[in-house]
């Protein structure tokens, strides 16, 4: 009986591990063309962009907040980006007389674009007291005119080889956005759980008034919140300008919420105060490998966005009914 | 100087929010090593008086002296690093973070990489819970502790910081006799080490045996401050209420007639057993117990909130069906809810419609929209029969005091004619003037006929107002009590706390 117990707790602490793994074995017995090494790095490079957003955005909902301004970030983080790192033989080049700069410019300028970002969002929560969900609104639409007036609207292409290396290179045969997806992973996973400022975004996000009785500088705390999530939109926007070689204003629209929804999958509560780091990738994974499975099988487009609606909701009642238990 | 002399002086302190004057020129000076009990009326000001000394609040006027020291402007972080720590009466854990965490807060120990260092944390807990004697692992999650287990964590906590000072409110409401007398083992030895206790609680009983002075709070002003020996406890009872028990009661007798309401072993699957008792027409019936002993989980269940694994609701006789508060409400139910704030009143809405709300039906027109006129003519009834003070109708009700919010609730409830009314925590942090009209308001009630199940945690108010009492222990109904005049708090407590048992 107890064993039978200790079992059902496994199952509902991990059950979307085993959806996951249901998922790799059923495609691979139906497709062995999944199963190839190349298919495999190919799942992986998919989910790095909105991996990496996934990640911040755990760090954001364990704060029991919300970043809906993620894919306008990082597409303007990618147009500047692209446009610090394009190559002299461009044909319409953004800065017309400038030299090649070294790939670290484009890089710091992606990085530093995001965190003003996301401090800004995180400024005006914490100090105006708005609620995430309009702050991060209101920067969505923001971030996104200025990528368009960066750009008057055109793509910026032809980058430098070093761009095209983070994008399409391999590390030890390891392509280099999932290199940079898994030093993601572990930074954020220390982030969280082994420094005091992840151990206070649990204690806000679970009860912010203990945080504050306990004398946690609560809007210090979500200041930096997303001020993470903003440098992650960064990152992701220098691996989506690798991958592509360029970078457009219309980038990653609609990625805040396929981040919202991998952090989801992975048991991430929107009610702020619990979450983990693997869920995230468990989640962004989930998804990939349905939408990989999908197109292997041939399932038109249109349907693949249905039946990815339908995992999000049933994930959650799945997730909501674990908690339930528990309370 | 003369300021050395205690450790916390508070000179003439004023509060105010918008529109209320909490705090009314407040006096408190606590010695070290001294015991000393804050007592008076929920809404009296001693919460408030603490929230500012925690630096949580800032104060309106008034200087505060803290180890010969004056000190202003100051956060509570300040507060704690100054020697200054508060045991919350709300409990403040993270629930889904471990013990150790929640003790550790704010100031996590680090190695030497500038990372959490967990062993450290793990040790430095294992070593505050043995001195409280509290045997729990570190890395247990909160929501897995009883309440009784997370109040002995925050004392730990406040224990932790080395507090000069620990400020504890009410914190013996979830805790049963063992484990209060634990408490005031380590309220004692803290005292012995020189620290000041500044104790809040409703149970003067306690307040004798562990305090050495005591303040008495009315209407945000102290009338008084005592050496605890030189009071009894009739002389604190009428400084709190600046009346005597007879007044504040007002028990207009009524024929009680035949049953109305009739429990037969209700159960839920994790909050009570088994619970059986039977309500009649014009009757109070008192609900009393500790936090968590599962009364207010009850009521909820009878008027539909909570889902019953066992047992009958027969209501005038016949076998109800109650699977929703839509069911309650159509069984002649209503229900004040225990938290106005949070589940009673629709704070931006006016007097109105917050009267209005469940009773709209009634209101219909002809062509089916609401009648704004008929509305207003039902709400000024009531607002008349109940006396609401408010300036107009169309009055947000967030502007109102909590007294006036609380009958703006009752005129919901009466609006809907219910025979049955449930009551949860009627007088919860209303001031002891409006306390005393809604008394009224419910004993008019019951004469009336209506029948009325109140549940509270005062226990005045309780053996004032109830005909009869059933009280609760941990989900059990270990009393079934007829309130007569030789009935005590204490013996309430007994049953409270399962020393005694009649079932």
């Amino acid at each position: 009986m107890k064993h039978q117990n200790r079992l059902q707790e496994i199952f509902t602490k991990y059950g979307i591990v085993f959806v996951l793994i249901v998922m790799i074995i059923a495609m691979s017995m139906i497709k062995p063309s999944f199963r190839t090494l190349n298919n495999i790095l190919n799942i992986l490079t998919q989910c790095s962009v909105y991996g990496i957003l996934a990640l911040g955005m755990t760090v954001v909902i364990v704060s029991k907040g919300i970043d809906l301004s993620v894919g306008s970030i990082l597409a303007l983080c990618a147009v500047i980006a692209a446009s610090l790192g394009q190559s002299s033989t461009a044909s319409t080049k953004y800065f017309a007389n400038m030299a090649e700069l070294p790939i670290i410019v484009p890089i710091l300028a992606g990085l530093l674009i995001g965190a003003i970002c996301g401090a800004i969002n995180g400024g005006l929560i914490a100090f105006t007291g708005i609620p995430a969900f309009i702050a991060t609104l209101g920067m969505m639409t923001i971030c996104r005119g200025f990528a368009y007036i960066y750009t008057s609207g055109k793509p910026v292409s032809t980058l430098i080889p070093s761009f095209e290396f983070i994008g399409q290179g391999r590390l030890l045969g390891i392509p280099m956005p999932v290199v940079i997806y898994l030093g993601m992973i572990i930074i954020t996973k220390i982030l969280l759980n082994n420094t005091r400022f992840g151990k206070r975004t649990f204690a806000v996000g679970g009860n912010i008034n203990a945080a504050e009785v306990s004398g946690v500088n609560v809007k210090k705390i979500l200041l930096w919140v997303y001020t993470y999530m903003g440098m992650c939109a960064g990152v992701a926007a220098i691996v989506s300008t690798g991958r592509m070689v360029s970078a457009q204003p219309g980038l990653a629209s609609g990625y805040e919420l396929t981040a919202i929804a991998s952090t989801t999958i992975g048991g991430t509560s929107q009610s702020g105060g619990i979450g983990t780091v693997w869920g995230a990738v468990v989640g962004a994974l989930v998804l990939s490998v349905m939408r990989n499975g999908m197109t292997i099988l041939g399932i038109q487009s249109y349907l693949q966005q249905i039946v990815e609606g339908v995992v999000i909701i049933v994930a959650v009642i799945l997730d909501m009914r674990k908690n339930a238990r528990k309370a | 100087m003369e300021k050395e002399k205690d450790l916390l002086q508070m000179v003439n302190i004023e509060k105010n929010f918008p529109g209320v004057k909490a705090l009314k020129g407040v006096n408190l000076n606590v010695g070290y090593g001294e015991v000393h009990a804050l007592v008076g009326e929920n809404g009296a000001g001693k919460s408030t008086l603490m929230k500012c000394l925690i630096g949580l609040y800032p104060v309106s006027s008034g200087d505060i002296y803290f180890a010969g020291k004056k000190i202003e402007h100051y956060s509570t972080a300040q507060a704690l690093t100054m020697g200054i720590s508060m045991i919350h009466q709300e409990l403040s854990p993270v629930l889904y973070r471990p013990i150790m965490e929640n003790l550790w807060l704010g100031r996590e120990p680090l190695n030497r990489f500038g990372l959490v260092d967990h062993q450290e944390m793990y040790n430095k807990s294992l070593r505050v819970l043995q001195e409280i004697e509290l045997d729990e692992d570190p890395r247990t999650l909160m929501v897995n502790l009883t309440v009784a287990k997370m109040q002995m964590v925050e004392i730990a906590k406040a224990i932790s910081y080395d507090a000069k000072l620990i400020i504890m409110d009410e914190p013996s409401s979830a805790l049963t006799e063992h484990e209060e007398q634990q408490l005031f083992k380590i309220i004692r030895k803290l005292k012995k080490q020189g620290t000041s206790i500044i104790y809040i609680s409703h149970r003067l009983a306690e307040i004798f045996e562990i305090a050495d002075k005591v303040t008495v709070f009315r209407d945000g002003k102290n009338v008084g401050t005592e050496a605890i020996d030189q009071l009894t406890m009739d002389q604190i009872i009428t400084m709190m209420i600046g009346r005597t028990m007879d007044e504040m009661y007002p028990k207009i007798p009524c024929t009680i007639g035949e049953t109305i309401l009739e429990v037969k072993n209700l159960s839920h699957k994790k909050y009570f057993h088994n619970i059986s008792f039977e309500v009649r027409k014009g009757e109070i019936f008192g609900i009393a117990g500790l936090v968590g002993a599962g009364r207010t989980e009850v009521i909820e269940t009878i008027f539909g909130m909570r889902p019953k694994i066992s047992g009958e609701i027969w209501i005038n006789g016949k076998l109800a069906e109650i699977n929703s508060p839509m069911d309650g409400i159509a069984n002649k139910m209503g229900f004040l809810t225990e938290d106005r704030r949070a589940t009673g009143i629709f704070a931006v809405l006016g007097v109105d419609s917050n009267i209005a709300i469940p009773n709209y039906d009634q209101f219909h027109s002809k062509i089916g929209l609401v009648d704004d006129r008929a509305v207003t003519k039902g709400c000024n009834e009531f607002v008349e029969k109940i006396q609401i003070k408010t300036p107009s109708l169309k009055q947000a009700i967030q502007n109102l005091s909590g007294g006036n919010q609380q009958k703006v609730l009752m005129a919901r409830w009466l609006m809907t004619g219910p025979d049955i009314l449930f009551l949860d925590e009627p007088t919860r942090g209303i001031d002891v003037g409006a306390k005393a009209e809604i008394y009224k308001l419910i004993t008019m009630l019951a004469s009336e006929g209506k029948c009325i199940v109140m549940v509270s945690s005062e226990l005045p108010e309780i053996l004032g107002m109830s005909d009869r009492i059933m009280v609760m222990h941990e989900g059990k109904m270990t009393g079934l009590l007829e309130n007569s005049s030789d009935l005590t708090q204490d013996t309430i407590m007994r049953y409270a706390t399962g020393t005694q048992d009649d079932f």
